[in-house]
């Protein structure tokens, strides 16, 4: 059987695999930006020693590889008590490694922010949380967006290494497809040429964004 | 009769940034329905005392009164600061500022800039406050400009929106610091007449400000200040035609 019909045969296992991809990815965002969020504002608002601890926490997060952080959680959880099938493991470490990076990301947008809006925001009398609500976090998004889409994409091609914990998506379809076939090539170039395209997606949406922010913002 | 309440009164304040004295012990009583325009040199610590009236700066020790309530909270001897964030930002609300770079909210028009207190701050209906933004536009002349980003706007643009915005919130007082320094010279006239005609309807106005001949026709009362503290408390035509100290003259020639 050559490379064209194995893919034509496995196309349903191929959609099915870039659904799946793009579920982990979507629920890894809807997740990791209210963590992230949070974090960064607690880092913001917090004493010196909390503030240290997430430092700590995070930057901890960030220098390990992220194959490794879903080995433990998958692994290691168990050991706690905590049985989590493969899918949520997955999703849980490309969470937290993600909202890691995010955090950051959220705090070099916070600082970025003009001094004078927040402090116009006090003048009119916004308590604390309104300031963060309707001033430094709409412009923060704004603002980060370009890299929040970096990051997803990034996020993206973390959850390949997922398959290792034998999460089902497009990395696992592709191995699953070229062992079942005997051939490594067409099944895994199948699955780059799917990867490139949800990122060049990502990228697009990223791009009309900053459409919009430049003819607001100048 | 006993005097009518200030709307803004000063008592003893003192301002320091690091063991470095900024303002010394001043007192001072603004009258409702004025317009007070505080002159000085560079660095004589004009925006730090206006900063100080919403408490966006921290006294050091003395204290604000607005319409005879304390603003903000106490600082004790050992300069540690009680404060009641609510009822700060309840004075706050109360006290308007136009800053000399517009700060305008980036994110939102100019019409959002112009609702987003009286909605967010004071709950009024959105309605309500969406027609009378747009009527404090149309009084400043930019009515047309409502649904446009502050950065597709000239600077005189930008502070006469800054100004709607802080009329929008039906301040007893006005706070603006050097609103035209950051305007290029066509766009002050623009802004000043918004100012001037706020004075004549009796708008509470405390403007820190360079512009000499706007402080000599426009205000009631001139607070000039050096190093620090108040040197000269006189009515406007009174302080340019014969200042009283001798640093006030020099700094008038
Ligand atoms: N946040 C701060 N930290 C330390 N020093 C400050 C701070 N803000 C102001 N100062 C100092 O306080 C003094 C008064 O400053 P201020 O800005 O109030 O002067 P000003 O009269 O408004 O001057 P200008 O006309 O240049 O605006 C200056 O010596 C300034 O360096
Ligand atoms: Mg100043």
């Amino acid at each position: 059987m050559n490379g064209v019909s194995i893919l034509w045969e496995s196309r349903e296992l191929f959609l099915q695999g870039a659904l799946d991809t793009l579920t982990l990815v979507l629920g890894c965002l809807v997740l990791s930006l209210p963590l992230s969020i949070l974090g960064a504002v607690l880092m913001n608002e917090s004493g010196p020693s909390l503030k240290r601890a997430l430092r700590e926490l995070f930057d901890f997060l960030r220098c390990v590889p992220f194959l490794l952080l879903a080995y433990v959680i998958y692994y290691g959880l168990p050991e706690l008590g905590v049985r989590l099938p493969p899918w949520w493991a997955g999703l849980v470490s490309l969470t937290l490694y993600n909202a890691a990076y995010l955090v950051e990301i959220f705090r070099a947008a916070f600082n970025g922010i003009d001094r004078d809006n927040i402090e116009a925001a006090q003048a009119f009398g916004f308590s604390r949380l309104q300031t963060y609500r309707r001033v430094i976090l709409p412009q923060a998004v704004i603002t980060a967006a370009p890299l929040i889409g970096n990051q997803t994409i990034t996020a993206m091609r973390d959850s390949a290494f997922l398959m290792i914990i034998t999460v089902q998506e497009l990395t696992f379809t592709a191995n699953f497809v070229s062992a079942n076939h005997f051939s490594p090539f067409a099944p895994f170039a199948m699955a780059v040429g799917l990867y490139w395209l949800m990122s060049v997606s990502i990228e697009w949406v990223v791009g009309r964004m900053g459409i919009i922010r430049r003819s607001r913002y100048g | 009769m006993a005097d009518p309440i200030p709307a803004i009164s000063v008592k003893r304040l003192c301002k320091e940034f690091d063991g470095h004295e900024v303002l010394r012990d001043i007192d001072l009583d603004i009258p409702a329905g004025t317009t007070t325009c505080i002159l000085g040199p560079s660095g004589s610590g004009k925006s730090t005392f206006l900063r100080c009236l919403n408490w966006l700066e921290i006294p050091s020790s003395g204290a604000v009164f607005l319409d005879g309530r304390r603003v903000g909270g106490e600082t004790n001897a050992a300069g540690k600061v009680t404060v009641n964030r609510r009822e700060l930002a309840e004075t706050r609300a109360k006290i308007g500022m136009v800053f000399q770079h517009f700060a305008l909210w980036r994110h939102l028009t100019v019409l959002q800039n112009v609702t987003e207190a009286p909605i967010q701050v004071l709950k009024r209906p959105r309605q309500d406050v969406e027609t009378q933004a747009m009527a404090i536009l149309e009084q400043v002349g930019l009515a047309d400009k409502a649904h446009v980003y502050p950065h597709a706007l000239s600077g005189g643009q930008k502070q006469r929106v800054a100004i709607s915005r802080a009329l929008a919130m039906k301040p007893k007082v006005i706070l603006f610091d050097e609103p035209t320094s950051a305007l290029d010279p066509e766009m002050v006239g623009e802004v000043l007449a918004v100012m001037r005609s706020l004075a004549k309807g009796g708008m509470t106005q405390v403007i820190v400000t360079h512009e000499m001949a706007f402080a000599r026709d426009v205000s009631d009362t001139v607070v000039f200040m050096d190093g620090g503290q108040i040197r000269e408390v006189a009515p406007a035509k009174e302080f340019f035609a014969a200042p009283k100290t001798e640093r006030a003259r020099r700094f008038l020639s």
